[in-house]
């Protein structure tokens, strides 16, 4: 199996497809860490968020499979109607139990349980969103010594969330698209 | 309580689990741990329990109380016509070679509080075959057997259930299928007088009887790939030759050694058809 040293989770609700874009389309097909992207969508209907993505961005673009491994370089899309966690041998569950914060996936649930196998190697991005959740999920990764980055609530197209962040996790980074794009290529 | 050390937290758990297997019987070896120890996590938070310790000790004192952490943590979120686009793949696919039969048995296999199977009667009534079809609906969780032979449902979630409904094919007036009342929905029962319910254990039950069609949806994703190993082996056996499995939109067969007696009917449904 490919190696990596750190997961990037990454969450977002309104305005969080275009601003994960953003960061995204600028990482070259060989990234060397695996993204988890967990958007808030629709529950029961068929979605072309996959072919958005695979049309914008370099890396590999890949709906949720439960138990299929983390892979370097892919875009691993939580599945609509599904909350997504992490194993500790690094694959995927499903899970349909209770929406958390209305929403199913969660940003909550796939933060805290990639903390729970990722500790101090995981950094979380949250985006865009007319919603709380992702906060705790935030909280979670950087008391377990994760990194937390926050989009910029000025330059988000809904600040909800990123604000709503920001005042749970005060040792969080605040960036702007550009600049969390940036730091991704710098530690890789 | 707050779970300051995960490893501790873990084999706090995982000796739990030991405990309810000589117990109770109930065998968690087989489950994904991810998603277990967040519900044991969250059963415990919102029972204000303040340790695993006490957790523990209610558990193994008290069967009563056993019987509802059991509830939740095994996850027995459903909900009617979920993937409309599976009900209706049902509907126009598999229905009509199963109306070839003179009589007609179908397993609902983890059927929960029944949503899932009062959406199974409604398209097996409203295609003419409810009078010679026998369900079979079980569950490891003899709770939720007795709220799914109720047949009432929150009122709340009536729109995504009528929106589901036509989204399957449906094809009559939705509200006809059930009386609202208290602020919930009871389903009328004619839907499951050929209903067995009974308590069956995937992890550690038998084959009972042969099927044209098995529901297992959603399942499965709880299950390491050795126990769904072992449900898929019991789903063959208790199969017909050209029957059809059923399962969740994310599962597949394709990693078990059974996956080339197979066929799929619908890909993107995971609507699967055994060789003759």
């Amino acid at each position: 199996m490919q190696s990596y040293e750190k997961v990037v989770v990454m969450g977002g609700s309104w305005g969080g497809i275009q601003a994960s874009l953003k960061i995204l389309q600028g990482l070259p097909s060989g990234f060397a860490l695996p993204v988890v992207l967990v958007l808030h969508r629709l529950r029961n209907t068929e979605s072309e968020l996959q072919h958005i993505y695979e049309k914008k961005v370099k890396l590999q673009v890949q709906e949720i499979d439960e138990k299929k491994p983390l892979l370097p370089g892919h875009v691993h899309l939580a599945p609509a109607n599904y909350h997504v966690l992490v194993e500790k041998d690094k694959t995927f569950s499903l899970d349909v139990s209770d929406l958390e914060n209305y929403s199913r996936p969660s940003i909550d649930v796939t933060f805290m349980s990639a903390a729970d196998v990722m500790g101090k190697q995981l950094i979380g991005i949250l985006l865009s969103g007319a919603s709380r959740d992702g906060s705790v999920g935030l909280k979670y990764i950087h008391d377990k010594g994760g990194l937390t980055i926050v989009q910029d609530p000025a330059e988000a197209e809904v600040s909800t969330m990123p604000e709503s962040a920001i005042k749970l996790i005060p040792g969080c980074s605040v960036m702007g698209l550009g600049r969390i794009q940036e730091f991704l290529l710098s530690i890789t | 309580m707050k779970v300051e050390d995960e490893a501790k937290f873990e084999q706090e758990a995982e000796h739990l689990m030991e405990q309810v297997h000589q117990k109770y019987g109930y065998d968690f070896r087989g489950y994904s741990r991810a998603s277990l120890y967040r519900r044991i996590k969250r059963f415990v938070g919102n029972t204000g329990i303040e340790s695993m310790e006490v957790l523990q000790q209610t558990v193994m004192a008290d069967s009563y109380f056993f019987e509802g952490f059991l509830q939740e943590i095994t996850v027995n979120v459903t909900e009617m016509f979920r993937d409309p686009s599976f009900f209706l793949s049902l509907r126009k696919n598999v229905l009509p070679i199963l109306s070839t039969y003179p009589f007609i048995k179908i397993w609902d296999a983890g059927c929960s509080t029944g949503e899932e199977l009062f959406s199974l009667a409604i398209l097996l009534k409203e295609e003419g075959l409810l009078d010679r079809t026998k369900i079979y609906a079980t569950d490891v969780n003899q709770k939720v057997l007795r709220q799914a032979k109720e047949g009432i449902f929150p009122a709340g979630n009536i729109a995504a259930y009528t929106s589901g409904y036509y989204a399957s094919g449906g094809q009559q007036e939705f509200s006809e299928y059930y009386v609202s009342n208290y602020g919930s929905l009871k389903f009328k029962s004619y839907l499951i007088k050929n209903v067995v319910f009974y308590p069956h254990n995937l992890a550690t039950d038998a084959s009972f009887n042969e099927f044209h069609l098995i529901l297992c949806r959603n399942v499965l994703i709880y299950f390491t790939h050795q126990l769904q190993e072992r449900v898929f082996k019991l789903f063959d056996e208790s199969m017909v030759d050209l029957g059809y499995l059923a399962l969740g939109k994310k599962e597949t067969l394709a990693l078990s050694v059974l996956n080339s007696r197979y066929q799929l009917t619908d890909k993107n449904n995971r609507i699967y058809r055994k060789a003759g």
